[in-house]
């Protein structure tokens, strides 16, 4: 396409076809669409095979995918209206002239779910704060600068993988079996996960700390808990923060959901609606999580950036 | 502290210290203001554990001693079995997550484009495209296993549209945020070769934005396979399933091995993508 557009720049490209050109050596023509189409074409001939080898690859994993996923067109074109049925019928009927009527008995149940949602977030809370203790106490043995031995290090690190690699849902599942239902195996679920995620995060930035401050409070004598105290941790807080208000949000959107296995929360109540099919009172539960969520992910936002700008003005 | 003693015993530091005591302490407000800050904190966490429960010592000494109890039944993990069926499980969660994800970013090209304020110029159209990408987004993967389970019935079917209408609203904001962070030169260039509009999408926008989009797809099918893993427990298929079935029975052992090999499937996936993605951004850097 290139080379049709091309004006001609050598006398003679204008008379010499595409074929000739390629067939006879590039240094010979110093013709760039020639150059240029040459170089091409053999870039696309050694990147053939590996393209036909990822091809061929990618119809064998989705095949597989069809068959294992069981996926059934039939189902879907009969579920899709089903979908948008359903849909349209959690949302309320609300007549014109009685908007404020409609609302109010679209979200009949209001102080009900705002207690629930109040206790999904003093669950992402608590879940948070003792996800930060756990981290804070496994990440300096983890972080490679300040591991005072191989072992530990090692079993810091295993431990804060295995915690963060297990999904909140199956602690919860676990817990909800050893304490009974309710908020409790929620926040030790949140608890467990955060450990490791948080615990990750926080070493990454322990590893990027200034060695000068650790040498210092080194030299002057202080032992490995005050190397900790007064030279690691100035540095590091306000990523911390940061951090951690950003692992605030996530636990929120969990702690809403983990509800589906018994452990409290707003979830237990959704859990409920979508099996009775209560429809309108889905939509309402839902629509309140939405608000609760992006208030929250707004609110951290901006706390967030305070805490790193304010670090850096300091 | 040592090094602390070490200040304190040079008299000429002392001298200053009864001379101008602020110099050595945060202000009083300051000081007012951090101990609040703790106060504060310290209250919400005493309620906080209250208001959950957390006092009722009888429930946690038990609870932990039952988790103890549960530990002790985990060990050695067992298959009793049903090794090969836990293997299909983990084979129908990978097919979700990647039929999930490629499913998803399909339906969210053109949306992306829509979305993105340099190809699509109406304001209107932009804003609530936007609006619509945030409703999906902000409703968890979770809820729309529990939504499809009622509507396709029980199976992986149910969580791979899950994972479709979920991802589709992430994947359509962050296609369009590429779209709209694209350099302007390459389209200038293309339109003034006298390209129609398609063509301007096609060689002006489109080389510059796949290589960010099929990063993020992998990113995604990544993340895809963590969340496919819990699908199940709401009966959208997958390992999931079999995995609240085991715990609900007290078949412990099983149990165990299932939260193994989950925990070994999810770390090989993160590794081979993150391959792939290194070695996709490599080749399309080098790209003539």
């Amino acid at each position: 396409m290139i080379s049709r557009a091309w004006p001609s720049a050598h006398p003679n490209s204008a008379l010499l076809d595409r074929e000739h050109v390629n067939s006879m050596s590039i240094a010979a023509t110093h013709d760039p669409v020639a150059v240029y189409e040459q170089a091409r074409r053999e870039l696309r001939r050694a990147r053939r095979a590996k393209e036909v080898l990822f091809l061929l690859l990618f119809a064998a994993v989705f095949a597989f995918s069809l068959i294992v996923g069981e996926v059934n067109l039939s189902t879907l074109a009969q579920g899709l209206p089903d979908l948008f049925g359903y849909i349209s019928d959690t949302l309320p009927d609300i007549s014109r002239d009685h908007i404020i009527a409609g609302v109010r008995e679209w979200f009949w149940a209001f102080p009900k779910w705002l207690e629930l949602l109040f206790d999904t977030i003093v669950i992402a809370f608590l879940g948070t704060l003792l996800g930060t203790v756990g981290a804070l106490t496994f990440c300096f043995a983890g972080s490679r600068n300040l591991a005072t031995n191989r072992w530990t290090y090692f079993i810091a690190r295993r431990l804060m993988e295995v915690a963060r690699s297990v999904p909140e849902l199956v602690y919860a599942l676990i817990f909800v079996y050893a304490f009974g239902l309710g908020a409790v195996p929620g926040v030790l679920a949140i608890m467990v996960h955060s450990t490791g995620a948080l615990g990750k995060l926080f070493s990454e930035v322990n590893e990027d700390v200034h060695l000068g401050a650790v040498e210092g409070v080194r030299g002057a004598g202080g032992n490995w808990f005050q190397i900790i105290r007064l030279a690691v941790l100035p540095q590091v807080l306000p990523n911390y923060l940061s951090y951690i208000l950003l692992r605030f949000e996530i636990n929120v959107r969990s702690a809403a959901v983990i509800g589906f296995v018994g452990a409290g929360g707003i979830g237990q109540e959704l859990m409920f609606v979508i099996r009775e099919f209560v429809y309108t009172d889905i939509s309402a539960i839902v629509l309140m999580i939405i608000a609760t969520v992006s208030v929250i992910d707004v609110t951290c936002e901006k706390l967030r950036h305070r805490f790193i700008e304010g670090h850096h003005g300091a | 502290m040592t090094a602390r003693q070490c200040i304190s015993g040079d008299v000429r530091i002392d001298m200053a210290r009864e001379k101008w005591p602020w110099i050595f302490s945060p202000p009083a407000g300051q000081r007012a203001r951090v101990y609040g800050a703790w106060l504060a904190l310290a209250g919400a966490t005493v309620f906080g554990l209250w208001h959950t429960g957390f006092f009722d010592l009888t429930r946690l000494v038990n609870g932990f001693s039952k988790l103890g109890w549960l530990l002790e039944f985990m060990f050695p993990p067992a298959a009793h079995g049903w090794f090969l069926d836990f293997c299909q499980g983990i084979f129908q969660t990978l097919g979700m997550a990647f039929l999930g994800t490629l499913f998803a970013a399909l339906i969210a090209l053109p949306l992306g484009f829509l979305g993105a304020r340099n190809v699509v110029s109406s304001f209107i159209i932009h804003f609530s495209l936007r609006r619509s990408f945030d409703c999906l987004r902000g409703i968890d993967t979770l809820i729309w296993a529990l939504v499809f389970v009622h509507v396709v019935g029980l199976g992986p079917f149910a969580g791979i549209l899950a994972i479709i209408v979920s991802d589709m609203g992430s994947f359509a904001k962050l296609f369009s945020e590429a779209i709209e962070n694209i350099d302007r030169k390459q389209v200038d260039g293309v339109r003034a070769a006298g390209a129609s509009e398609i063509e301007v999408i096609r060689f002006g926008i489109l080389p510059q934005v796949i290589p960010i989009i099929l990063s993020q797809a992998l990113y995604y099918f990544e993340s895809n396979t963590r969340s496919a893993t819990i699908l199940g427990i709401v009966g959208a298929g997958g390992i999931g399933l079999m995995l609240s079935d085991r715990i609900r029975v007290n078949n412990w052992d099983e149990a165990c091995l299932i939260i193994i090999m989950i925990l070994i499937t999810v770390s090989v996936i993160d590794y081979l993508s993150r391959m792939i993605r290194q070695s996709i951004i490599q080749t399309e850097e080098y790209r003539p």
